[in-house]
C-alpha cells in the first residue's frame, strides 16, 4: 500500500452526535463483547469441534470402555450403582466437559484483555463498561460450554451411554456446573496481575483434584472420609451427582438435589458480583 | 566536527559490503549494495521503512544469511563463520528483547555468559555498565517494571558486555522521550570517542546528524545517496527553505504564479516549499507579486529535506 | 571506563577455538550457559509451580490406583504374578510425567521464550550457535523432568509399589524417554504460531497417554491396534519403565532405549536445523 501526502481525500462526516446512539451500547453493549468473543472462537472452530468430539470419545474408549471392562470382569456387570460403568460415568464427563468449556473462555481471554493485548481497555474506552464485558464474557463463554456438552452428549449417545432424552436436563446440569465456576475464574483471573504460572498452579491444585475426586470414576463413598471435602465443595460432585440422579435414576433424596442446585446458582451470583468488581476497579485504574 | 573525526579514524575497514543481495522468495529486500565501514567511523543508515535497512543490520549481525554479493565483516564471511563474527559484535535491536524473566544484573550477566566471558569478569563489567547506563538503583527490578528508556539503556548496556568491536544499533531512541533520547546521544557519543566503529539506523535526522560522521541514505533496496550530513545537505538542498501557506484550497493556484522562485519549488496540498539560498529574499519576491501567504517561515534546510527529496513523499506501508 | 580491554580476549579465544572444526556454524560449545540461564530465572519465579510439576501423576495414582483399584481385581505382571492395579499403573504415570514434563517445557516455555521472551534471538546475536540453545534448552527440560522422576519415584516408593530393586533405573529411564520426547518436541514447537496450534500438541499426547497400556493391558486391543501402539513412543517408555520397576528385564527393553535414541538423535538434528533456518536466515 502506498501513502501519498499530495492525494486526494475524501471523508464523509456526519458526527458522533447523530452517528451514535449512547442508549444503544447501553442497552445491548454485552452483546457487543459477545459477539466480539465469539468471532474470535469462530476462527478456531475446527479445533473447537475436533476437541469437543475428540477428548470425550478418547476417555470414552480408554477409562469408560478400557477401565470399564476391567471393573465389570472384577467385580460382575453393574456392579457399580446398579449401571454400566459407562453410564455411570457419563454424567460426570458432561460435568466435566461443561467445567472446562466455559473455562477455556474465561481465563485466557481474560489475561488477553488485561494483560497482553490489553483488549479490555480500548473497549472500555468505546461506550462499554466493566459489567458488560463481564457478561459479554460470561455469554461467550457459555455458548461455547453448551456446544462442548452438546458434542459431547452425541458422543455418549453413539457409545449408548446415556439416552437421548436425558440430554436436555443433563445439558442443563453440566452448563450450570459450568456456568458457576467460571463466574468465579473470571473473577479470580481478573485479578491476576502476571501469568507467572498462576493458572498452571490453578490446573493442578484445584482442576485436577476436583475432577480426580468428586466421584467422577466411582462413588464419594468409597473415599475415605477426610478426601470427600473436595467433592462437597466441587461443582463438579454436585453436577455428576445431580446428573446421576436425573438421567439414570440414581438414589439422590430430594433435599440434597436441591442442595446441588442451589450450591451451583450460588457460586454463580458469588463470580459475577466480584468479577463486576473486579473488571470496574481494574479498568479504571 | 564529525569531518575531523573521520579523518582521525584509520581506513581499517571493519566492515565491507560488495553488491550486497538479500531475496526472500521473489522479494529483493537488499538490491546489491557496495559500502565500507572503517574502525572508529559512526556509520548511519538512513531510509524509509521497507527500504532494507533492518534486513541490512541483520545482514552486519550475522544472523541473516545474504542471497548474493560480498560481505565481509572483520575480516570474516558471516555465512559461515557466524558465532566467530557474533563474539566481537554488540547488538541493539529495534525491539528490546531483554530477557524479562531475568532481572536487570542477570540481563547483563547471562548475555555475557552467552560469550563465555568468566563471572569473575563480569561481576566488575556489569558494576561498570550499570553506572554507564544509569541502572545502578535498578539492579535487581525486573525488566517489566523499567521504563522504555531504561529498557533502552539497558539494552545498549547488555551490547557493550563483550566490548564489541563494532555495535549495532538499530533504531535507539524510537519511541524514547526527549530527555530519554538526550541521555542515549550522550552515552553513544561517548563510546564513539573511546573508539567504538557504530553502525546505526534511526527515523530521526537530528540524531543522524548528531551521531554520525558518514550517512547512507537507502530506498526500495538501493543506496540513493552516501556522505557526511553537511555534504549531503550542500548537494541534494538548498541553505534555506521557505514555507509559505496560502490555505488549502489556494496553494495549488498560486503556485503557478511562483515559478522562477527559488532554485527549487515543491507544492504540496497544504503548504508551499521553496528552496533557496536565502529565504528571505523569496518571501520579498512573493510580496512583491501581490501575493499574501497566510503564514510564512524561513528555516535552515535539514537531513529532512534531503531526505524526503530522495526517498520521496510517499509513504510506502 | 575502558572499553577496549584486553579481557574480552577469552570470548574471542572461545570462537577462535572452535574455527573450522565441523560445525562451527551452528555450535559453539557453549550448552551449558542456557542452564545458566535457567536457574537465574527460575530463582525469581514462582517456585511452587516447578516445585509441584509431580504432583499430578500423584493425583492421578490416588484416584485410579486406589481409587478405581477397590473395584479392580486380579492384575498380573508380565509373569503372571498377582500385582495390584496400584503397582501397575504407578511405572506408566512416571513415563507419562516424564513425556508431559519434557513436552511441557520443550513447547510451551520454548513457544513462549521464542514468540514474546524474545530470548533466542537475544541468544543468538552473541556467538552463541543454534545447536548450543537447542542441546541448553533441552538439557533444562531434562533437568526438571529428572527432578520430577526422582520426587515421583519418591512418593511411589514409599507407597511401596515398586516391588524390583530394578526400580532405581527407572530415574534414568525417565530421563532418556523426557529427552527424546524434547527433542522432537522442541522442533515441532518451532512451526508453530499460535496457543490454538499449540493445543494440538496436547490433543497428539492424550491418546498417547490413555491407550498405551497405561490403565491396562494392550491386549484387550485387537491385534492391528496393538501393532499401531506399539510403534508409539510412549507405549515404548511405558513398556521400558514398568519391566523396570516390577523387576521383569526383557531383550526387548533395549530395544525400546534404542528407539529413545533415535528420537534424540534426530530429533536434535530436526531442531537445531529448524532454529537455523528461523534465527539466522
Amino acid at each position: 500500500m502506498s501513502l501519498d501526502v499530495r492525494a486526494e481525500t475524501q471523508m464523509t462526516w456526519v458526527g458522533a452526535k447523530k452517528l451514535v446512539d449512547p442508549q444503544v451500547s447501553i442497552r445491548y453493549g454485552a452483546f457487543f463483547v459477545a459477539e466480539n468473543r465469539l468471532r474470535n472462537m469462530a476462527k478456531w472452530w475446527l479445533s473447537i469441534i475436533a476437541f469437543g468430539l475428540g477428548n470425550p470419545s478418547l476417555y470414552l474408549l480408554s477409562i469408560g470402555i478400557g477401565v470399564g471392562s476391567l471393573v465389570d470382569s472384577s467385580l460382575g456387570a453393574n456392579a457399580i450403582d446398579h449401571v454400566s460403568y459407562l453410564t455411570f460415568l457419563a454424567p460426570a464427563l458432561l460435568a466435566s466437559a461443561g467445567i472446562q468449556g466455559a473455562l477455556d473462555e474465561v481465563t485466557w481471554p481474560t489475561m488477553e484483555g488485561f494483560v497482553w493485548d490489553r483488549t479490555f481497555f480500548s473497549m472500555n474506552s468505546t461506550a462499554i463498561t466493566g459489567k458488560q464485558i463481564v457478561s459479554g464474557i460470561l455469554m461467550a463463554a457459555m455458548t461455547r460450554c453448551l456446544l462442548q456438552v452438546f458434542l459431547y452428549e452425541l458422543c455418549l449417545l453413539a457409545f449408548g451411554a446415556i439416552s437421548w432424552q436425558s440430554i436436555p436436563i443433563l445439558l442443563l446440569v453440566s452448563a450450570t456446573a459450568g456456568f458457576g465456576f467460571s463466574a468465579v475464574m473470571l473473577a479470580f483471573s481478573a485479578s491476576i496481575k502476571d501469568d507467572d504460572g498462576v493458572f498452571a498452579l490453578v490446573g493442578r491444585f484445584i482442576i485436577t483434584p476436583m475432577f480426580m475426586f468428586s466421584g467422577t470414576f466411582y462413588p464419594i463413598d468409597s473415599m475415605p472420609i477426610y478426601l470427600r471435602w473436595i467433592g462437597w465443595i466441587s461443582p463438579q460432585w454436585h453436577a455428576t451427582n445431580l446428573g446421576r440422579a436425573l438421567s439414570y435414576g440414581s438414589p439422590v433424596e430430594p433435599w440434597l438435589q436441591a442442595i446441588h442446585w442451589g450450591l451451583m446458582l450460588v457460586l454463580a451470583v458469588i463470580g459475577i458480583t466480584w468479577a463486576n468488581r473486579m473488571f470496574e476497579s481494574r479498568l479504571a485504574k | 566536527m564529525p569531518k575531523e573525526v573521520r579523518k582521525e579514524a584509520s581506513a581499517e575497514a571493519m566492515i565491507t559490503a560488495t553488491g550486497l543481495t538479500k531475496k526472500y522468495g521473489d522479494f529483493v529486500a537488499v538490491d546489491g549494495v557496495n559500502f565500507t565501514v572503517t574502525r572508529g567511523e559512526s556509520f548511519g543508515l538512513l531510509g524509509p521503512n521497507g527500504a532494507g535497512k533492518s534486513t541490512t543490520m541483520k545482514m552486519i549481525a550475522a544472523t541473516s544469511q545474504r542471497t548474493g554479493g560480498n560481505l565481509v565483516i572483520l575480516g570474516k564471511d558471516p555465512n559461515r563463520q557466524g558465532p566467530e563474527i557474533r563474539a566481537h559484535l554488540g547488538v541493539v535491536p529495534q525491539q528490546d528483547n531483554l530477557d524479562r524473566e531475568l532481572k536487570v544484573w542477570e540481563n547483563l550477566m547471562v548475555y555475557g555468559r552467552y560469550f563465555g566471558l568468566s563471572r569473575k569478569f563480569l561481576k566488575g563489567k556489569i558494576e561498570e555498565l550499570l553506572e554507564f547506563a544509569q541502572l545502578g538503583e535498578k539492579r535487581n527490578s525486573k525488566t517489566e517494571e523499567l521504563s522504555g528508556g531504561m529498557k533502552r539503556r539497558l539494552t545498549i548496556a547488555r551490547g557493550l558486555v563483550n566490548e564489541p568491536e563494532i555495535l549495532l544499533l538499530d533504531e535507539p531512541t524510537t519511541g524514547l522521550d526527549p530527555q530519554a533520547r538526550h541521555i542515549l546521544w550522550d552515552r553513544l557519543f561517548r563510546l564513539k570517542e573511546q573508539g567504538v566503529t557504530l553502525v546505526i539506523t534511526t527515523h530521526y535526522m537530528d540524531e543522524a546528524e548528531q551521531l554520525c560522521d558518514r550517512l547512507m541514505v537507502m530506498d526500495k533496496g538501493k543506496i540513493m545517496a552516501e556522505g557526511s550530513p553537511a555534504e549531503l545537505i550542500k548537494k541534494y538542498s538548498s541553505r534555506e527553505v521557505l514555507e509559505v501557506r496560502f490555505g488549502s484550497e489556494n496553494n495549488a493556484s498560486v503556485a503557478g504564479r511562483l515559478k522562477g522562485i527559488g532554485e527549487r519549488l515543491e507544492v504540496l496540498p497544504d503548504r508551499i516549499l521553496i528552496y533557496e539560498e536565502s529565504g528571505e529574499k523569496c518571501l520579498e519576491q512573493i510580496i512583491k507579486l501581490g501575493l499574501e501567504p497566510v503564514t510564512s517561515l524561513v528555516r535552515r534546510s535539514s537531513l529532512e529535506d534531503v531526505f524526503l527529496r530522495l526517498t520521496g513523499r510517499t509513504l510506502v506501508e | 571506563m575502558s572499553l577496549i580491554n584486553a579481557a574480552v580476549d577469552s570470548a574471542i579465544a572461545i570462537a577462535e577455538k572452535r574455527k573450522g572444526k565441523l560445525g562451527a556454524g551452528v555450535y559453539s560449545g557453549r550448552p551449558n550457559v542456557v542452564l545458566e540461564r535457567g536457574f537465574y530465572a527460575l530463582k525469581s519465579s514462582t517456585w511452587m509451580v516447578v516445585a509441584s510439576g509431580f504432583v499430578e501423576p500423584v493425583f492421578y495414582l490416588l484416584a485410579f490406583g486406589y481409587g478405581i483399584g477397590q473395584f479392580i481385581s486380579g492384575t498380573t505382571d508380565g509373569n503372571g504374578s498377582p500385582i495390584t492395579y496400584a503397582q501397575f499403573i504407578a511405572p506408566a504415570l512416571l513415563a507419562t510425567s516424564a513425556m508431559n514434563g519434557a513436552i511441557y517445557d520443550s513447547t510451551w516455555n520454548v513457544f513462549f521464550k521464542m514468540h514474546f521472551g524474545k530470548v533466542y534471538n537475544g541468544m543468538l546475536s552473541t556467538s552463541m550457535g543454534t545447536l548450543d540453545v537447542a542441546l541448553g534448552e533441552i538439557s533444562w527440560a531434562l533437568l526438571r523432568g529428572l527432578a520430577y522422576a526422582i520426587g515421583f519415584m519418591a512418593v511411589v516408593t514409599g507407597m511401596g509399589l515398586i516391588p524390583s530393586i530394578w526400580g532405581l533405573l527407572a530415574i534414568p529411564a525417565a530421563v532418556l524417554v523426557a529427552f527424546g520426547f524434547a527433542s522432537v518436541g522442541m522442533g515441532v514447537t518451532s512451526y508453530l504460531k499460535n496457543h490454538q496450534q499449540m493445543q494440538w500438541i496436547q490433543f497428539v499426547m492424550l491418546p498417547m497417554f490413555l491407550f498405551s497400556g497405561t490403565f491396562y493391558p494392550l491386549s484387550i486391543y485387537p491385534e492391528f491396534i496393538q501393532w499401531f501402539i506399539q510403534a508409539m513412543p510412549l507405549w515404548q517408555g511405558i513398556s521400558l519403565i514398568r519391566g523396570l520397576t516390577l523387576g521383569i528385564l526383557d531383550w526387548a527393553m533395549l530395544g525400546h532405549a534404542l528407539y529413545f535414541v533415535a528420537m534424540i538423535i534426530g530429533g536434535l538434528f530436526f531442531t537445531t536445523r529448524r532454529l537455523t533456518a528461523l534465527f539466522l536466515r
